[in-house]
């Protein structure tokens, strides 16, 4: 598997607001994802994780510094371009999952591929795939307010994944999930990274999620503080557990 | 998956799809029962120049329109006509104003028609009952049944008085309707000047060509020759007739300004109504946003939304003016609906909504993708 970045943040600074009441988000952020790995990027309220998560997602675009996605640097790229690079190489999942309440939990995994230009059978097989993949083959038909905040995050971790893309970036993906449901969902981003060879960066602040990670960045007031890494050849302990939980539970 | 979304966000709020439904629906019956009423009066304003077999008319300079003339032309013009280059036959036709005394007492305001058959100038078409042959016995006349009680009169045999003289009732027509709302009473060319006490005067000349015939450098030749007339070709004496009915007497405008009216405010209903339901799913569209969609998507979501509301809106308005045009079948003013008209509402519906649709667009366009992590 190679290591070379999909996803590298180069001296990242953000300036919120103008005049007096500008604020300094992020004060030269330096950071890169790299495939197969979970990412945790954690850090108190107001220390700038979401604003970094939206600069990386191309969402945001930084006042100075370097962002390069897939080796493009996005300096001065359009907001079509950037829409263009998202749409390309990345998957999101939000803390209120963001799930079209009118459309079916397949429909919701099948207009992230729409927007890809992916239609037809093969974008209806490629959602009902992906739903199976996260455990909810028997939910395909149910719209998210027949949902439980978890299958509707399974949904949303669905979407993210459904293309395919090389970078899946999640905001609070827990935040709003009980344990059983947080477990789940990590695990499924674990597997993402580890099975699928994907970089996923997930920003929070929720302690459950530390033993499925690789990596975990902190942050603090718009800067990073500290970075540790799970030493090479010791399975993410999250897992481990989880697999125990399930084989008692059968 | 545009259509599907699109259709969702419509049926999610029904009661505000219903609103937009009722604004197209009620612009849809408004322009189609204003233009439908344009084309009815035009059609009847122009139905005796239409039906009349002339290549060109002669009329006293200045006229106006079918029913404006006098009897202002003498055979003289005839004579000089007939012996211009290309001119096959020179039909004269009466049309005046006159008093219609009715048999039980009071009066109404009739257009004496008058021509001859033999000629084959202009005849009252769709005859119901009887015959240009009836037409010809003495006395007769042809009226339609649409004024038969504005007339006094109840049918074939009834008499009355016009001008100096009386005449019966002998053929009775369907559909021919007049804008003035004095009834067309069709007679012979003598009987007409009989009535009217001449014996040589006329109002127009059907002028009709010689097979081949360069209509307008005949139309050049006469007017040369004919000092005081003025010649004119079939679709110039309609526009003209169009001209003074419609516009100079203003009905023609009330009838387009209404019709711009109710484009108007369906356009604005509709534009209300889309607005509102693209900033109810502001969050939605930012959130396909985030996820790559270029705007042109989002866009197309939008007009998709505004697609729908335009062909359920145009059915339920083409079928309510569709019942408004059986209902005015019988009436002085039939309103008309012709496959052109229907496509033409068809496409200022979908122009509407499109329009309509900017307004959402151009709010759809100014989303900050980054409010997806502001939920």
């Amino acid at each position: 598997m190679t290591h070379e970045p999909v996803l590298e943040a180069i001296d990242i600074v953000k300036e919120l607001g103008h005049g007096a009441a500008m604020v300094r988000a992020l004060k030269g952020v330096s950071i890169s994802l790299v495939p197969g790995e979970l990412t945790l990027l954690m850090g108190p309220s107001g220390s700038g994780k979401t604003t970094l998560l939206s600069i990386l997602g191309c969402i945001l675009t930084p006042t100075s510094g370097d962002l390069r996605v897939a080796g493009v640097s996005t300096d001065r790229l359009s907001p079509e371009a950037l829409a263009n690079l998202r749409r390309k190489h990345m998957g999101f999942i939000f803390q209120s999952y963001n799930l079209f309440p009118t459309l079916t939990a397949i429909e919701n995994v099948r207009i992230a591929l729409d927007v890809r230009g992916q239609k037809g059978f093969a974008a209806a097989n490629r959602a009902e795939e992906v739903l199976r993949d996260v455990g909810l083959a028997y939910r395909l038909k149910s719209y998210p307010a027949n949902l439980s905040g978890g299958e509707q995050q399974r949904v949303a971790v669905a979407r993210a994944i459904a293309s395919s893309p090389s970078i899946v970036l999640a905001d609070e993906p827990t935040a709003a999930l009980d344990s059983e449901n947080g477990h789940a969902v990590m695990e499924l981003l674990a597997r993402i990274a580890k099975e699928q060879g994907r970089s996923v960066l997930a920003v929070t602040h929720d302690p459950r999620t530390l033993s499925y990670a690789d990596r975990v960045v902190k942050i603090e007031d718009g800067r990073i503080v500290g970075e540790e890494r799970r030493p090479e050849g010791l399975d993410a302990p999250g897992i481990a557990d989880l697999t125990k939980r399930r084989k008692a539970h059968a | 998956m545009i259509l599907t979304l699109a259709f969702r966000n419509l049926f999610h709020d029904r009661i505000r799809l219903a609103v937009t439904l009722v604004g197209i629906l009620f612009s849809i019956v408004l322009v189609a029962v204003q233009l439908g009423l344009y084309l009815g009066a035009s059609n009847i304003i122009t139905a005796n120049i239409d039906h009349a077999k002339a290549d060109l008319w002669i009329t006293v300079y200045g006229s106006k329109s079918f029913e404006d003339g006098g009897m202002l032309l003498t055979s003289r013009e005839r004579h000089q006509a007939l012996a211009t280059p290309g001119v096959k036959a020179v039909i004269p036709l009466i049309v005046r104003f006159a008093e219609w005394r009715k048999p039980e007492g009071g009066s109404t305001r009739v257009v004496i028609v008058g021509s001859d058959a033999e000629d084959g100038g202009l005849e009252p078409w769709s005859l119901i009952e009887g015959t240009w042959d009836d037409i010809k016995a003495p006395e007769a006349v042809a009226v339609d049944r649409t004024y038969l009680n504005e007339l006094g009169i109840k049918g074939v045999g009834d008499t009355a008085q016009i001008a100096t003289g009386r005449v019966r009732v002998r053929a009775i027509t369907d559909n021919i309707r007049s804008f003035t709302q004095s009834p067309y009473t069709y007679t012979t060319l003598n009987r007409a000047r009989a009535l009217f006490g001449d014996s040589d005067g006329t109002t127009f000349y059907l002028v009709q060509l010689e097979p081949g015939a360069d209509v307008e450098k005949v139309r050049q030749d006469l007017q040369k020759r004919l000092e005081g007339a003025e010649v004119l070709t079939k679709q110039e004496f309609r526009d003209r007739s169009l001209k003074q009915w419609l516009f100079r007497t203003g009905a023609g405008v009330a009838l387009i300004g209404g019709a711009l009216l109710g484009s108007l405010v369906g356009t604005v209903i509709v534009a209300q109504t889309l607005y509102s339901s693209t900033k109810d799913h502001l969050s939605e569209f930012a959130t396909l946003r985030a996820l790559g969609s270029s705007s042109g998507y989002i866009h197309q979501v939008i007009l998709a939304q505004a697609g729908i509301s335009a062909v359920i809106g145009y059915l339920l308005g083409i079928s309510i003016a569709l019942t408004i045009l059986v209902l005015s079948k019988n009436t002085a003013l039939p309103m008309v609906m012709t496959p052109g008209l229907a496509f033409w509402l068809f496409t200022l519906t979908v122009g509407m909504c499109a329009i309509s649709a900017l307004s959402a667009i151009v709010k759809v366009t100014k989303i900050d993708p980054a409010t997806v992590f502001n939920r």
